[in-house]
């Protein structure tokens, strides 16, 4: 890629069909090379976010996922308005928007022949937010992969909590737990992925709590906000604080692994575990 | 603390010109509203500023007043002992229990040194610590919720905030047990829920437990934070509204004029309940307990199928 590096986006060349900026260097980088490495920049190694699906498509094996539970979505338990409109236009335009129905897709799939159930969280369904129908989804999962004796792995990009649900989206924190709770007792194999963003009632529950936990490169994994923390202790923050990097390096992360070798450690690790 | 009397005659003064003084009615009469408590006209804004008032009882009030013989425990064997959430053996009503809850403090000094009940992640792996010691000899658990959040800090982050707390919520599941949470003050989202798993789940009636502090949901849904009051109508979190939702099994009437104006019929009413959990609890063969609990969790959430 030699010639790539050291070619210029002039103006003639510049053609925003052949070419786009990495959100992160902002460096001008072909949009071929960007979906051919799934929304990683071949500069600086960004990791783009994923919808469900796609993620779904780079990690378990062609035409063998099967979705659990697609009719789930969200109702509006406390008939919730704010002063930019009400929860349910927000969920029917997410819906319209995202071809979801909730910020979760749930399925049984294989990779490279290693049956596992898996939940991808979807960030542009409202921020990827943990809801009602979210959390039971997700309990859905586990509890299937309790009854089948299979592996579970969730990926999780979410900003935490939805608070259009009130009380009731916290409570999904103790009940995803639960069925994890139920996982280890029957000893069956629970693997988090955080990708970027992990924050909030989502890194305060199954994600941070799985047997492994594996980062992708440069994700924002945090409990509470850079700016609420900035404000409470007064004092500017390291640069790379809440990233994958930082996780690791403090303990709260098992091993971060690259977009393109996912699908294939997914696969080593549970080999370890005599599957 | 001015008197309701007071109050009201103030109220009266200010109602002769009610156009000059519009804002300042709505304060004051929020404010008489708050000095009686217990009353059933509170909004919920008002009832989050009853379940903050400066005079309600806290953990250690609790554990002097209504459990005898308290020991301390200390420490969570890892980091450090956090003041946040302080726990130990106690009796109540001739049970053994072990006794955990968030301790917002009294003094000026006992509030910094307690981060006015923000937990570390060292505050909730104590809480773990203390309930698996309680476990392996058959005690119950009775946690006390009352804190505005886990801490927000760089040395939280750096210890795991979030694992300390998700930690708690698969411990929690699995602990063999009575457990009964009861919410006292400020049930403030994660902090909270962190010792808050239980086969039983309760609140004082002027308490409050939510998602996200009314303030901090108006900041990010109202970009104006000074619209906490609606907020905190659109966020339901009163111990009426959390019964409707089946998160709480039970609310406990406080004396009328609320917790803080009578400490011990707080603490009867409280004992009662707890007691009355209890027994029947600890007649539940561990393996279902746990199954039980689970169940529980599981059945909560609202959402279309
Ligand atoms: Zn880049």
């Amino acid at each position: 890629m030699a010639w790539f590096s050291s070619r210029k986006a002039t103006k003639e060349t510049f053609s925003e069909d052949i070419w786009m900026k990495c959100p992160k260097c902002e460096k001008h980088i072909f949009k071929e090379d960007w979906q051919n490495s799934h929304k990683v920049c071949p500069k600086c190694n960004f990791h783009g976010k994923l919808t469900a699906w796609e993620r779904i498509g780079i990690t378990l094996d062609q035409n063998s996922f099967v979705e659990l539970n697609s009719s789930i979505s969200p109702a509006d338990p406390l008939n919730f308005h704010d002063s930019k409109g009400s929860y349910k236009d927000k969920t029917s335009e997410a819906i319209k928007k995202t071809g979801l129905k909730e910020s979760v897709v749930t399925g049984t799939g294989t990779i490279n022949g290693l049956s596992v159930v898996v939940a991808v969280m979807d960030f542009r369904f409202l921020g990827g937010s943990l809801s009602s129908g979210c959390g039971e989804k997700i309990l859905r999962a586990s509890n299937y992969s309790y009854d089948k004796n299979l592996p579970l792995i969730i990926f999780s990009a979410s900003g935490g909590a939805r608070m259009h649900e009130g009380i009731l989206s916290l409570m999904q924190m103790a009940k995803t737990c639960a069925g994890i709770a139920r996982l280890n007792e029957k000893n069956i194999p629970y693997l988090s992925v955080l990708t970027d963003p992990t924050t909030g009632g989502v890194s305060a529950s199954f994600a941070t709590v799985g047997d492994i936990n594996i980062a992708e490169p440069g994700a924002l994994i945090a409990f509470a906000g850079r700016r609420v923390i900035e404000e409470t202790i007064k004092q500017k923050l390291p640069d790379d604080f809440q990233t994958s990097e930082y996780l690791l390096e403090h303990g709260f992360i098992d091993t971060i692994i690259h977009r393109s070798e996912m699908k294939t450690k997914l696969h080593q690790i549970l080999s370890f575990y005599g599957r | 603390m001015t008197s309701t009397k007071e109050l009201e005659k103030k109220l009266a003064a200010l109602m002769k010109s009610p156009d000059l003084f519009e804002k300042e009615i709505r304060d004051l009469k929020s404010e008489i509203a708050i000095s009686r408590g217990g009353e059933k006209s509170l909004t919920a804004w008002e009832t989050i500023q009853v379940a903050r008032h400066k005079d309600r009882p806290t953990f250690k009030d609790y554990v002097t007043g209504m459990f005898t013989d308290f020991i301390e425990l200390h420490g969570d064997r890892r980091f450090s002992d956090d003041l946040a959430i302080c726990g130990g053996f106690a009796h109540l009503g001739g049970e053994s229990v072990m006794v955990i809850g968030h301790d917002k403090g009294k003094t000026i000094e006992e509030k910094g040194d307690r981060r006015f009940g923000c937990a570390l992640p060292d505050g909730y792996r104590k809480a773990m610590r203390l309930m698996r010691l309680a476990e392996r000899f058959g005690i119950p658990i009775i946690t006390l919720i009352d804190t505005q959040g886990a801490y927000p800090g760089l040395e939280g982050e750096e210890r795991g905030q979030a694992e300390a707390i998700a930690r708690n919520l698969v411990e929690m599941a699995q602990i063999s047990v009575p457990i009964i949470c009861t919410v006292v003050g400020e049930g403030g989202s994660g902090g909270a829920l962190g010792i808050g798993v239980g086969d039983k789940v309760m609140m004082l009636s002027n308490s409050v437990y939510s998602v996200i502090s009314a303030e901090g949901c108006a900041g990010i849904l109202w970009r104006d934070g000074s619209k906490a009051p609606v907020a905190a109508e659109a966020l339901k979190p009163t111990a009426e509204s959390l019964l409707k939702l089946k998160v709480v099994d039970r609310v406990i009437q406080e004396p009328s004029g609320g917790a803080h104006s009578d400490y011990a019929g707080t603490f009867e009413a409280l004992r009662e309940a707890v007691l009355s959990e209890l027994r029947p609890l600890k007649k539940i063969a561990p393996a279902k307990l746990t199954k039980k609990r689970f169940e529980k969790f599981s059945a909560m959430g609202i959402y279309n199928e």
